[in-house]
């Protein structure tokens, strides 16, 4: 454990993917370190998923090298936590929330779960950490986005990760909502020294909270800072175009320079006050 | 009787319990398939002079295989369909053969349960138990993936082996409940029941249990009901099954009349 101590968490160095025969990522470099709350912003398109599904393993990459803790990737990893993009879940599915969350600790053993008492207590231990304590028996299914996003960070904390992987978790919550997942995560990045990266296409929400930041556009990545990374000249260099970063109220808009560019814009006026 | 009682009871446990998942994964077209398009084994062995036990289950496996392997990320709609097509293709072909074409295509499509004898028990019993064993090994990874592919997968779960082997459960299921109660009817018993269970109950292991305990009633008193009134056992499975999905449907919603209520559990 000595040399892991100063690993970084998560190293990823010159990846790069191909679905498909296109190049969607190409020789992204970027590391999260210990307890560190990073934010993975890009467009829809620009190749998050894919980056996130490759940290997993769950996407073979053509070259390029990921270290977990300073070591290579095993092909299953205790140590990321994940939470999957929006899910449909059946309203009448015979599960609750705390199925679910304790299926986050064992789920993929062989054989039938033990009711032990230290089952149950990571499981309300869990609960408690995302605050849903209230809707733990009802049915995952008829919980409300939000509800359902604590549940399913519920289940990706319990095997206490080092490493939490989000995909797009605010995409589909209102503003409030949104924000009080953020607020939950970096508590929870916090309190149980776990790095979080989450992927989103909209970095106002994720300010207040963000260590880091790894913006992708075009297949490529910036990496640093949001001081670092979000600038013109950095910015305008990954798209290949002008765009030009604006700060207003604390908020943060990426404008394209050029005509055609206009979706590029990053932020609207959904922040109240 | 006393034959038919206990192959109906172990075939009643199979369905609740392999029906669960199958109702769980919306796999209800591979189960409907596979039951269906198996007996075409059964008549082929029947035409050879083999086992029609051993044809069904060759012929099962080889459907749930192939729907696995055809059909990509747990979309086997098509693969379902087409394989279902062929082996009632083949079936055709066989029974045209056979000698003794309707009393054999009608054990096989609606099953016959007063007519089982001793010497079946052994067989139906070790499916059970093989069909029983398996679901337990695989009750979590499945219960898992059941909610989502990725969630699975991101604890190392296969999704795509994860199924294959799902579906070869749902053929040993099928082998041994076939005979008993008819690839038509198999159906029945595998859907209603457990989609009845999941009504009264969000607990996955009593939901199961309460499978199970409906799926049970059901070969009863359809057993009880065929000996009284001599109409097809297979008529009072289907309908009791039918009934205790309606009545689940109207537990839910008296139960939950704003079809959202967080205590419910």
């Amino acid at each position: 454990m000595s040399a892991s101590e100063s690993a970084p968490i998560l190293e990823v160095e010159n990846l790069s993917v191909s679905l498909s025969g296109r190049r969607v990522l190409d020789q992204v470099s970027f590391s999260v370190g210990t307890g560190e709350f990073t934010g993975l912003i890009g467009t829809n398109g620009a190749g998050k998923t894919t980056l996130l599904r490759a940290v997993l393993g769950m996407q073979v990459h053509d070259s390029g090298v990921i270290h977990l803790l300073g070591r290579p990737r095993s092909k299953r990893n205790h140590l990321i936590g994940y939470v999957p993009q929006k899910i449909n879940l059946d309203p009448d599915m015979p599960m609750r929330a705390r199925d679910l969350v304790g299926l986050g600790l064992d789920g993929h053993r062989l054989g039938v779960p033990l009711r032990t008492r230290s089952r149950n207590a990571a499981v309300e231990a869990s609960l408690a950490a995302v605050g849903a304590e209230s809707f733990g028996d009802a049915r995952v299914g008829q919980l409300s986005g939000g509800e359902q996003q604590r549940i399913l960070i519920a289940h990706a904390i319990i095997s206490r990760p080092r490493l939490l992987l989000l995909d797009e978790p605010l995409a589909n919550l209102d503003l409030h909502s949104g924000q009080e997942i953020v607020g939950l995560l970096a508590a929870i990045a916090t309190e149980q020294k776990v790095a979080v990266l989450l992927s989103a296409h909209e970095i106002n929400p994720l300010l207040p909270v963000m260590d880091r930041v790894v913006y992708l556009a075009n297949g490529r990545a910036a990496s640093g800072t949001t001081e670092e990374v979000i600038k013109t000249e950095v910015l305008s260099a990954l798209y290949g175009h002008h765009v030009d970063v604006i700060s207003v109220h604390g908020r943060i808009l990426v404008v394209a320079g050029h005509e055609g560019l206009d979706h590029l814009t990053m932020s609207h006026d959904e922040v109240p006050g | 009787m006393a034959n038919a009682w206990t192959v109906a009871t172990m075939v009643a446990v199979i369905a609740g319990v392999v029906g669960f998942f199958v109702v769980l994964r919306a796999a209800a077209f591979p189960a409907h398939a596979i039951p269906n398009g198996a007996f075409a084994g059964a008549a082929a062995a029947n035409v050879l002079g083999l086992n029609p036990l051993a044809g069904l289950t060759a012929c099962a496996l080889l459907a749930a295989v192939g729907i696995g392997t055809l059909g990509r990320r747990g979309r086997h709609d098509v693969a379902t369909a087409l394989a279902l097509v062929m082996m009632l293709a083949a079936g055709a072909v066989f029974l045209g053969l056979s000698q003794e074409y309707e009393p054999a295509i009608y054990s096989l499509l609606f099953g016959e349960v007063l007519g089982v004898s001793s010497n079946e028990l052994l067989p139906v019993a070790g499916l059970a138990l093989l069909c029983l064993g398996a679901v337990a090994a695989l009750y979590r990874p499945l219960l898992l993936s059941s909610v989502a592919d990725q969630l699975g997968e991101a604890r190392g779960v296969q999704p795509y082996q994860l199924d294959v082997a799902f579906l070869v459960i749902l053929a040993l299921a099928t082998a041994m409940t076939v005979p008993v109660v008819g690839a038509l009817l198999i159906f029945s018993l595998m859907i209603g029941p457990p989609a009845a269970a999941r009504a009264f109950t969000g607990r996955p292991p009593v939901a199961i249990l309460l499978s199970v305990a409906i799926a049970l009633v059901t070969v009863w008193s359809a057993i009880a009901l065929s000996y009284l009134s001599n109409w097809p056992t297979g008529f009072f499975v289907g309908v009791t099954s039918a009934v205790s999905y309606a009545t689940g449907r109207a537990w839910t919603r008296w139960s939950r009349p704003g079809a959202r209520c967080s205590s419910m559990g």
